[in-house]
């Protein structure tokens, strides 16, 4: 008793305390069960969180690169909750795929893994572009995501259900944002239109390697049984903003593997760069 | 009442003893950090508080997955019970069910209205299978919380918190926060 402040009362007899990254900082699941149910394959299970929690964890990164830049304060901070939003799942995931096998925690995925063994989907690690790339990147992640994790609220693991029941409330609001903004772009100006047309061809090529069923397909949703959903609601966006649905190729993989077999794309490792840096230079950094 | 993502509770768990009592009315005092009005307990985090064998339980629920008040939560009910004099706190998180704005007390209501931030209408129900898809901003009624009027319009469904969303008045010409459905 008689602590000055709340941080000394936490840390009193711990020796490790440490912030931002370390042990300090706590986990997201701390409390939690986290059990895996029978039938359920470990291995399985932590290739599917880490798959989902590294296309949280890029696309968060990459939103929060937007901060500052975007056109009205309004946006600025619609695009920081919706970065947030993702990072906060992707903790939650990360926490999950170490939970669920031995091996390092959620810190050291995020920090201290090489580029090919980051599992997220091309689409989010890609260069940014301007606003209307931005607009279509945020309707084509979060209207795939979202069609997911609503499915994923039956899986057989009640940490994934649970951490996707709380998902689809926020994705549901990152759509809704998106597809607005894609009918305010396709109905405004002739540039408005170019520009948003211009981002849905930049982005077009990642498209199809969402639906990719991949090792892990059998322990919850299959992306590949989402791909119906995910093409009416582009249609009926893309309908409302009168934007012909793009007809660009895919971009291949390298002999058929993608972004969730750890093959990525040239900018991936300029967003590892900048994600990792600071820890990598101070592992043991405390603050 | 939040048992299926926490640990199943001991047989010696205690939540009707006075002392179980005493150790809620502690943590029901902790408020929370970005709206400081409002206990957790007023904003529906605060789950659960039992003893067992000495050991008090407190069991949190998140608004938002990535709320960065969490943490401060968690130290914040910990330094408060340990203030009290309870050493041995432990606090649990739960996911499921997720938090719903209709968990917010109607004191909780009450006391944001009086700060000037418009508490939330009932939820959307939750849907089973594919979300509905929303093309045009959400037309709801919500009154000005600094004169009263009907006449608002949303701003932006994102604000300073992860849980407000950004409206004006148009009568009074005042900008306000709204925390939204969720
Ligand atoms: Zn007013």
């Amino acid at each position: 008793m008689g602590f000055d402040n709340a941080y000394e009362a936490i840390t009193e007899g711990t020796d490790d305390a440490r912030w931002a990254f370390g042990t300090g900082f706590e986990d997201p699941l701390a409390g939690i069960d986290t059990t895996l149910p029978d039938g359920v394959d470990a291995a399985e299970l932590a290739t599917y969180c880490l798959g989902l929690g590294d296309d949280a964890l890029i696309m968060s990164h990459r939103l929060q690169q937007w901060c500052t830049n975007l056109p009205e304060l309004e946006e600025e901070v619609a695009i920081a909750n919706i970065a947030l939003d993702l990072l906060g799942q992707a903790r939650l995931l990360l926490s999950r795929a170490a939970a669920t096998s031995p091996g390092p925690g959620e810190d050291h995925l995020a920090f201290f893994r090489a580029e090919h063994e980051f599992r997220n989907v091309r689409l989010t690690e890609v260069e940014n572009g301007d606003f209307g790339e931005l607009i279509a990147r945020l309707l084509v992640f979060s209207t795939w995501r979202l069609a997911l994790f609503a499915r994923l609220t039956e899986a057989a693991d009640p940490v994934l259900v649970a951490i996707a029941a709380k998902g689809v409330k926020e994705l549901t609001y990152h759509r809704d944002y998106a597809a607005q903004w894609a009918v305010r772009l396709g109905g405004g100006t002739a540039y408005s239109r170019e520009r948003l047309a211009a981002g849905l061809d930049a982005v077009w090529p990642y498209v199809g390697e969402l639906f990719v069923s991949g090792d892990a397909g059998g322990v919850a949703v299959d992306p590949a049984t989402v791909r119906e959903e995910f093409d009416g609601v582009l249609t009926q966006v893309l309908k409302a903003a009168t934007i012909p649905v793009p007809e660009v190729p895919a971009r291949p993989g390298v002999g058929g593997r993608y972004g969730r077999d750890g093959v990525h794309t040239e900018a991936m490792g300029y967003v590892l760069a900048e994600l990792q840096s600071v820890a990598r230079a101070h592992p043991d950094g405390v603050w | 009442m939040t048992a299926m993502a926490t640990t199943t509770p001991a047989p010696t768990v205690d939540r009707i003893s006075p002392a179980a009592d005493a150790a809620r009315r502690v943590a029901q005092t902790v408020t929370d950090p970005e709206l400081p009005m409002l206990s957790l307990a007023d904003l529906g985090v605060l789950r659960d508080v039992w003893v067992d064998d000495g050991r008090v339980v407190v069991v949190i629920t998140p608004t938002y997955t990535g709320c960065p008040a969490m943490d401060t939560m968690r130290d914040d009910l910990v330094y408060t019970l340990r203030a009290a004099g309870y050493h041995d706190v432990e606090v649990r998180t739960t996911l499921h069910p997720p938090w719903s704005t209709d968990w917010i007390s109607a004191e909780g209501k009450r006391k944001l209205a009086e700060y000037g931030i418009a508490p939330p209408g009932p939820a959307p129900s939750a849907v089973t299978g594919p979300v509905p898809l929303v093309l045009t901003p959400t037309v709801r009624r919500v009154d000005c919380p600094v004169c009263g009027s009907a006449d608002t319009v949303e701003l932006s469904r994102f604000s300073a918190t992860a849980c407000k969303a950004l409206r004006r008045c148009r009568t009074c010409q005042e900008p306000f926060e709204h925390v939204k459905e969720i």
